[in-house]
């Protein structure tokens, strides 16, 4: 081992410790970073941690509703602002997975995982940092794997109209397989025509990503069979999906329609 | 190299110890504590055999940091019983049959009593996914899942 963990009260601290390191890791629920650490991952020395209790905060803000970094899938799931959302955190490994990971672990957890980040993307999410910068979801990711990253204190979101949130996990395994893919979709309806869609993929590329042809597909249409057709047949248009033991590229954009159908149409499957 | 010290409760016993940098709950209950009730599976959170209650709720001893339980509650598989008597789970375990091997057997223990412990009365697709993070190799996990729903059905009479 001969790791050197440190603990810091606040999150500006932390964030000030894992800017000037070369060889640190910032523990969130450290259900990844543990795994590395006891595979004798080399590639950090140190493991950054901060007991901030800002971290745990779920707070409204405005329209938009503020998750800190550190709350757990577990809170998510016994949140009552967050009832929106608590589908796509039951969606992330089992229970005790739930009451370790955290919504700052799951923005930068690597594919086949990312099953949160990818509601948040859809639910039009903005990384706060530390310094109260934000940074929109789609350009985080973008930087992902790119030099050290920024530590992230909490991410704002959308509160979505009631019923026009809508998430789901394709997996192989039930209740708790890794993702084939997941789809969330914020499909914000005007007179009865969704306006200003918003449609996010988990597991479909090395992040959590938006699918643009699908959601002008959707634009100014209604949620019936003809009504979804356009975005249906642009499901997987332009993606290069990954291949792993799951899944192949192929399935994963033959069966891509398929589900993203089914969440339109709210039907079983 | 750098030894932190942490102390935390572990089934309602103050426990002072010193960890290395980087050690995991696992190793400091079983080779700090020689608590040896929570097993060593796959190290990578998988198998859910390591399955402790921290503040009531299920976590992955192996992938959990040591120093993030300073202060708190840790429960293990040795806190179960009252005494000389087994916890309603354990005696259902027995004589539903749902250990073989044995070995995931304090995981799903463990998953199972933070589960009754929220819901007394829990429905089998609670139960299914209570244990949905736990591996059995054995014993195609129905008599695990009757031995949960008839451990639930004792704990209430116990209570009444
Ligand atoms: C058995 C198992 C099953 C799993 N199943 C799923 C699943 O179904 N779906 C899924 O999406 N994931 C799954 N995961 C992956 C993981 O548990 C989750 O993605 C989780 O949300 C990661 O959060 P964490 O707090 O544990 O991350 P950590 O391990 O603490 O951190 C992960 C990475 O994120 C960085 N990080 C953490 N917090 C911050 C922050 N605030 N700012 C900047 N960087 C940060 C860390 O430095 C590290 O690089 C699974 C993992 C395991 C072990």
């Amino acid at each position: 081992m001969g790791l050197t963990v440190e603990t810091y009260a606040s999150a500006a601290e932390a964030a000030r410790a894992l800017a000037a390191a070369q060889d640190a890791r910032y523990l969130g629920g450290g259900t990844l970073v543990m795994r590395a650490v006891n595979y004798g991952d080399q590639s950090f020395r140190r493991i950054l941690r901060a007991t901030d209790p800002a971290l745990g905060r779920i707070a409204a803000q405005g329209g938009r509703i503020s998750v800190g970094a550190g709350v757990t899938m577990a809170e998510i799931t016994e949140s009552r602002e967050l009832g929106f959302l608590a589908p796509a955190a039951r969606a992330v490994g089992g229970p005790a997975i739930r009451s370790m990971a955290t919504v700052g672990g799951n923005l930068f957890a690597a594919h086949p995982y990312g099953d949160l980040a990818a509601a948040l993307l859809a639910l039009d999410g903005r990384a706060v940092l530390a310094d109260g910068r934000e940074q929109a979801l789609d350009e985080l990711f973008a930087a992902r794997g790119r030099g050290q990253q920024p530590l992230v204190t909490a991410v704002t979101i959308a509160r979505p109209e009631r019923g026009a949130f809508r998430f789901r996990k394709v997996s192989r395994v039930k209740p708790k397989g890794v993702s084939v893919m997941s789809i969330a979709a914020w499909l914000p309806r005007s007179g009865g025509r969704i306006a200003g869609a918003r449609v996010a993929y988990g597991a479909m590329g090395p992040t959590p990503r938006r699918v643009p042809r699908v959601e002008q597909a959707l634009e100014g249409r209604t949620l019936d069979a003809a009504g979804v057709q356009a975005a249906v047949a642009a499901a997987a248009e332009g993606l290069d999906p990954p291949e792993d033991a799951i899944a192949s590229a192929w399935y994963r954009r033959a069966v891509a329609p398929v589900h993203l159908r089914r969440l339109l149409l709210e039907e079983d499957g | 190299m750098a030894r932190t010290p942490v102390e935390f409760r572990l089934n309602g016993a103050e426990k002072a110890v010193f960890v290395e940098g980087g050690a995991n709950l696992l190793d400091v209950l079983r080779r700090g504590l020689g608590d040896m009730t929570p097993k060593y599976g796959c190290g990578q959170g998988t198998c859910g055999t390591c399955t402790v209650l921290v503040d009531g709720r299920p976590q992955l001893a192996c992938l959990t940091l040591a120093e993030t339980v300073a202060g708190r509650e840790v429960r293990t598989v040795a806190g179960l019983p009252d005494g000389a008597e087994l916890h309603p789970l354990q005696d259902a375990f027995m004589e539903n049959f749902a250990a073989q091997c044995g070995y995931c057997t304090p995981g799903m223990l463990m998953a199972a009593a933070a589960l009754l412990e929220r819901r007394p009365d829990p429905s089998r697709e609670e139960v299914v996914e209570a244990i949905s993070g736990n591996i059995c190799r054995c014993t195609g996990y129905e008599p695990i899942i009757a031995a949960i729903l008839d451990a639930a059905q004792r704990r209430r009479r116990r209570a009444s």
